[in-house]
């Protein structure tokens, strides 16, 4: 920056993430396709060879697939939005500290490194074995370090800011720092292998890297689930909900629609999402009290969640005609229709009755892709659109490029979500089907193969939204070099070209 | 009493309360309109609105110093 030019915020940092959340969501999402395949047709197991099998079957890159998009693509643009909308709402620009853009700078660039690790490791098939939280010890080490530089990050914006009030995003971001923090620490409870004893007395057990959960049997599962449904709470909606209350405003121009109910949101959401994680558990060892409280929780959990979405949507009152017109409003509407769609669903699969049939069935894997595909990659793909004329000074490529890319990714996740409602009911029902006497109706494999049409489907959907997400990174890459923009241009609706 | 009574009560308490502190939450909201610094709480969605770094702050930081 001129140092003798007038204040400008300072988005390198932010910029820096926007191409990682790029990068690793296509990765993420090809990986993901490539197992949904699988699942399909086996065969692709060895799509590389039988030499290489141990690097392409399902069990070794699920953990991928899940870890590279929840880990890699959502939390790059939560950090990409965080380092533009912190500066913006607090009014601080970064070029006015060295020491906020040194730690924004260490932030990304421990972050990337620890993220190469992360598939290395997994792909050699290093793991603790906890669902989300695979990483071994001195990975869980290097997320701390990454976390805490993220904290001084939003310590150092709010405490340097001109606006003496919290936007509402702000509650949200700072939600999802304190929250995973907690649940990092709690969940990753673990004593290396080589510091141990077995019980015949050897010492230095297996590789140094290797450690085992300092919890056992159901108290293993409780931690793991209250940290497992919490990383979906403080990873897919609090900082996802930061993200639409500042975009879908700026954007359309228009004020939240109440303010008041954006505050009431958030503290019912903080006070009702810490006890739901129980629903993962339901008809396990844990007590039952814990289970029913995770379920009266779960349906809790409709008000505030619902309160938010009715919020966004209702912004859009008397301005509706913004929907047909600008692709980018229609990318935050849906996914706003979609939070509201998964937060109702999720409650359902949360009754004990109904969850008697849904429980490890693919509904659950539909419902999370309807949350993440229609509401965290939509509202994502909204903000880095918006971001992109603003941190190039350029107009987006292509409106109708911005288009297509929505119809494409729309259909993909609505062939996703209704394939898998239709496989995991059928499942359901078929697993529990029994004679007169008891005995089961069907073996596990006639569900699979009654399944095999929706888990193509499902392929197909996913290959879609795939399809949709590189037609966004060649949009945002052609952004970077299509026609300059004033600063007058980017008050509210973002430039578009044809 | 015992354990389990004592957890029940408390539990009903506890409940109790955080229900009644909701909604006298949504009744100051309403009713006050305003927050401590007189600020419509309607106002901070300009924040978000009105962000540009030359932009005036809705509740400037500096006031509190000047004061």
């Amino acid at each position: 920056m001129n140092k003798n030019g007038p204040l400008e915020y300072d988005y390198s940092v932010s910029k820096l993430f926007i191409m990682n959340a790029l990068f690793v969501g296509a990765i993420g999402m090809l990986v993901g396709v490539i197992i949904a395949w699988q699942m399909a047709y086996p065969g692709l197991n060895t799509f590389l060879g039988d030499g290489l099998a141990e690097y392409t079957n399902f069990s070794r890159l699920r953990p991928l697939h899940t870890d590279s998009v929840i880990y890699g693509f959502v939390l790059s643009a939560v950090w990409a939005t965080w380092y533009y909308v912190g500066q913006r709402v607090l009014k601080v620009s970064m070029a006015e500290s060295k020491t906020l853009m040194l730690i924004g700078k260490l932030h990304f660039w421990i972050y990337f490194v620890s993220a190469s690790l992360i598939v290395t490791s997994l792909l050699l098939g290093w793991t603790t074995s906890k669902e989300y939280a695979e990483f071994e010890w001195p990975i869980d080490l290097a997320i701390t370090v990454i976390w805490l530089l993220w904290g001084a990050s939003i310590a150092g914006l709010v405490g340097f800011r001109r606006e003496k009030s919290l936007y509402i995003s702000i509650w949200y971001y700072i939600a999802t720092f304190l929250a995973i923090a907690m649940l990092h620490l709690f969940n990753n409870m673990e004593i290396p292998t080589i510091l141990a004893t077995s019980p015949a007395g050897e010492t230095m057990v297996g590789a140094w890297w290797h450690s085992v959960s300092m919890y056992a049997g159901t108290n293993d599962a409780l931690v793991q689930w209250w940290f497992g449904h919490n990383a979906v709470a403080f990873v897919f909606t609090t900082p996802i909900i930061a993200m639409i209350y500042y975009f879908l405003p700026k954007e359309s121009g228009q004020a939240i629609y109440s303010y008041k109910l954006s505050l009431l949101s958030f503290w019912g959401l903080m006070f009702v999402y810490l006890w739901a994680g129980g629903h993962h558990l339901l008809y396990s060892t844990v007590p039952d009290w814990m289970q029913t409280m995770g379920s009266v929780f779960s349906i809790v959990l409709i008000l505030p969640s619902w309160g938010s979405a009715i919020n966004m949507l209702l912004t859009m009152k008397g301005e509706w005609q913004q929907v047909a017109s600008s692709p980018l409003i229609k990318f935050m509407v849906l996914g706003s229709t979609f939070y509201m769609f998964s937060t109702l669903e999720g409650p359902i699969q949360a009754i004990k009755s109904v969850n008697a049939i849904a429980h490890f069935t693919d509904w659950i894997v539909g419902h999370v892709h309807d949350g993440v595909l229609g509401w965290v990659g939509f509202i994502v793909i909204a903000a880095i659109y918006h971001m992109s004329p603003r941190i190039f000074r350029r107009e987006i490529y292509s409106r109708s490029l911005m288009n297509t890319q929505f119809w494409i990714q729309t259909l993909g996740v609505v062939l996703y979500f209704t394939s898998m409602w239709i496989a995991g009911i059928t499942q359901g029902m078929m697993w529990r089907a029994h004679d007169e006497f008891g005995n089961l109706a069907y073996s596990f494999i006639d569900t699979v193969t009654v399944l095999h049409p929706y888990y193509t489907i499902r392929a197909v959907g996913g290959t879609l939204y795939l399809i949709g997400f590189l037609m966004f990174i060649y949009n945002i890459y052609k952004t970077t070099s299509a026609r300059r923009v004033e600063e007058d241009e980017l008050q509210n609706a973002s430039p578009m070209g044809a | 009493m015992d354990i389990a009574q004592l957890q029940a009560y408390g539990y009903f308490i506890m409940t109790a309360g955080l229900a009644i502190g909701l909604y006298a939450y949504i009744y100051h909201l309403y009713s006050k309109r305003k927050d401590a610094d007189g600020v419509d709480y309607e106002n901070y969605s300009n924040m978000a609105l009105r962000d540009d770094v030359t932009d005036t702050p809705v509740n400037d930081a500096s006031s509190d110093k000047k004061k």
